[in-house]
């Protein structure tokens, strides 16, 4: 590319300059070009393919598409991924919001930001495997300490407690799995919300409190306002990470487990395909993925439509 | 109700909240340090004497010492890799006009927004042809190309290194890369220190791809053989071993937080403040 870029007529000093810049980007466009582009678009090839392993295969159109389309199990696996992310969102978007508030009170002033913001930051920290590895040994419904903490709580106020399979039942895995994963980003979500909090001038506060403005019309008038564009970019990657949410479910249910249909995702569905051996259909889960694909973009040109129609 | 007290409550339910994120590591320290048995029958915030067994129990089946060698293979290099590329390529964007920059821009764009699993198959499939299969190749190398990174220290660039800076430097003759490494990298240092921490972090715990290219089991990273610690290791029996093993694992990312949890914050604010 530099080469390319030399040929040309140098017309001045500045253009002699300007041609360093294809030296500096050629790095990141190959590695680029290779890891990321290039993947995308194999991925997007295969999907229209029915590959299976690795070997022959040719091309069959759509057929891809309309099996995912037509697959009960695959269904199952996006309607469990967008109940355990609604329980997941509320909870950790309102604790976030909830937190936003009571730190930007302009009546409170409440202290020590600095070391709540990195507490609550903390579980988003570790690991998934060692979060997953560590709740699901705590809550054990037989051996694991969360049960027995309960009891032992339960038994001082003379109450009989039914140690609870938290997740090893359908009713209940879904909603602990988003209940963890709400423990893992709400801190996450807070910083971010702060941040833009902090991002707003003083000014504005100063200038409504010698208006008069209360507190609430404050927060209602400048604060909310203000923070909708960070708001929006909260909800939207929480959104593309949440339809992807993979680790915490993948590890904590094995397949055998009685509660596994209840929380396969569509990540789950697609590795299902992609890599697990014995039911690989690289072909299959290519479209799967581009499909999830699809749904994410969907949502996301939605949100933002929401968002902006509140600003007018 | 007075301003004070309304003000006190408040103050509890934050420190409510904070024990709820601290809860679970304090069981699972407190838990390494007690037997299966102790640990099936009551549960205490007092430690136990069973620390040596559970250690002894726990390498029988794993080093996680070997793990976390290995985690240090990949995101060491993948870190310092990711920090310095990204930084050539958003001076190169930010300070040269020539054909492509835009569409390149564009790229970077596009690509934070495309969610990861889209190019997972097309990855492995890659690797797979390009015999990269069970090498830490694929774990290091795409980090050259972070285009959040990118994204994040072009900003920067523009925000706060003065062009004046570098056409005196050329005025005194510097070839343009020595003024990026000798004028441009001390200015934004904070600003990839602030990307290359978070970048060791998610390199550190990454899960999904590793499992996928990785698959023998002395190449495994941190994540990796924990995951499997976990399908290998009867936990009913091995409790302690197994809080013990997440210790283990939690404990040089608490490390790596207790010093550099300033820049992991303005890290993440600064990725809510650019939108």
């Amino acid at each position: 590319m530099a080469m390319k870029a030399n040929m040309k007529k140098k017309r001045s000093k500045l253009t002699a300059y300007n041609n360093w810049g294809y030296l500096f980007v050629a790095p990141f466009v190959i590695v680029f070009l290779i890891f990321s582009v290039y993947p995308v678009l194999r991925t997007l090839y295969l999907s229209f393919t029915n590959l299976k392993v690795m070997g022959d295969f040719k091309l069959i159109g759509l057929e891809n598409y309309k099996r995912v389309l037509m697959d009960k199990f695959f269904w199952k696996a996006l309607w469990n991924t967008v109940r355990i992310w609604i329980v997941n969102i509320v909870l950790q978007l309102g604790l976030a919001f909830l937190l936003m508030m009571v730190f930007s009170d302009v009546k409170y002033k409440m202290n020590g930001l600095p070391v709540f913001r990195v507490v609550y930051y903390l579980p988003n920290l570790i690991a998934a495997t060692s979060v997953a590895f560590l709740f699901s040994t705590l809550l054990d419904w037989r051996y694991g300490t969360f049960n027995i903490m309960i009891n032992t709580i339960a038994k001082t106020f003379g109450l009989r407690y039914n140690p609870v399979d938290w997740l090893g039942s359908n009713a209940t895995a879904g909603y602990t799995i988003a209940v963890i994963q709400a423990w893992m980003w709400f801190g996450n979500s807070f910083i971010m919300l702060m941040a833009g909090v902090q991002g707003i001038s003083r000014d504005y506060f100063e200038a409504a409190a010698i208006d008069g403005a209360g507190r609430w019309t404050i927060f209602g008038r400048i604060t909310l306002p203000l923070l909708r564009p960070i708001m929006m970019y909260v909800a939207i990657t929480s959104l593309i990470g949440g339809l992807q949410m993979f680790d915490l479910p993948f590890l904590m249910e094995s397949a055998s487990s009685p509660a596994y249909g209840s929380v396969q995702t569509v990540m789950m569905y697609l590795y299902k395909f992609g890599f697990t051996a014995g039911t690989i259909q690289t072909g299959y889960a290519s479209a799967v993925a581009y499909v999830l694909f699809m749904i994410i973009l969907c949502v996301s040109v939605l949100e933002l439509k929401l968002f902006r129609r509140k600003e007018d | 109700m007075g301003y004070k007290i309304k003000k006190g409550i408040l103050y509890f339910l934050l420190i409510l909240l904070a024990l709820v994120c601290l809860l679970p590591f304090l069981l699972m320290m407190v838990n390494a340090t007690r037997s299966g048995a102790e640990i099936s029958q009551s549960f205490t915030f007092i430690p136990s004497h069973y620390l040596k067994d559970n250690w002894v129990r726990l390498f029988d089946y794993f080093n996680l010492f070997v793990g976390m060698r290995n985690s240090l293979l990949v995101a060491v290099p993948a870190t310092l890799l990711g920090a310095y590329f990204s930084g050539l390529t958003a001076y190169g964007l930010a300070m040269y006009r020539f054909h492509g920059n835009k569409v390149i821009f564009g790229a970077i764009l596009a690509f934070m927004m495309i969610p990861g699993q889209l190019s997972l198959i097309g990855f492995y499939q890659l690797c797979a042809k390009l015999h990269l299969i069970n090498t830490y190749v694929p774990l290091i190398l795409p980090a050259i190309a972070a285009p959040g990174t990118v994204f994040f220290l072009r900003q920067y660039i523009l925000s706060s290194l003065p062009p004046s800076l570098i056409e005196a430097a050329r005025i005194d003759g510097a070839n343009e890369l020595y003024s990026f490494h000798k004028i441009v990298l001390p200015i934004i240092s904070p600003a990839m220190a602030t990307m290359g921490i978070m970048g060791f972090i998610g390199n550190w715990n990454n899960y999904l791809l590793p499992m996928i290219i990785l698959t023998k089991n002395e190449k495994f990273t941190l994540p990796v053989m924990m995951a499997t610690l976990r399908a290998s290791l009867d936990v009913a029996k091995n409790q302690g071993a197994t809080y013990l093993a997440v210790a283990i694992s939690v404990i040089p990312i608490l490390l790596v937080f207790c010093f550099f949890s300033k820049y992991i914050i303005s890290s993440i604010s600064a990725g809510a403040v650019k939108e």
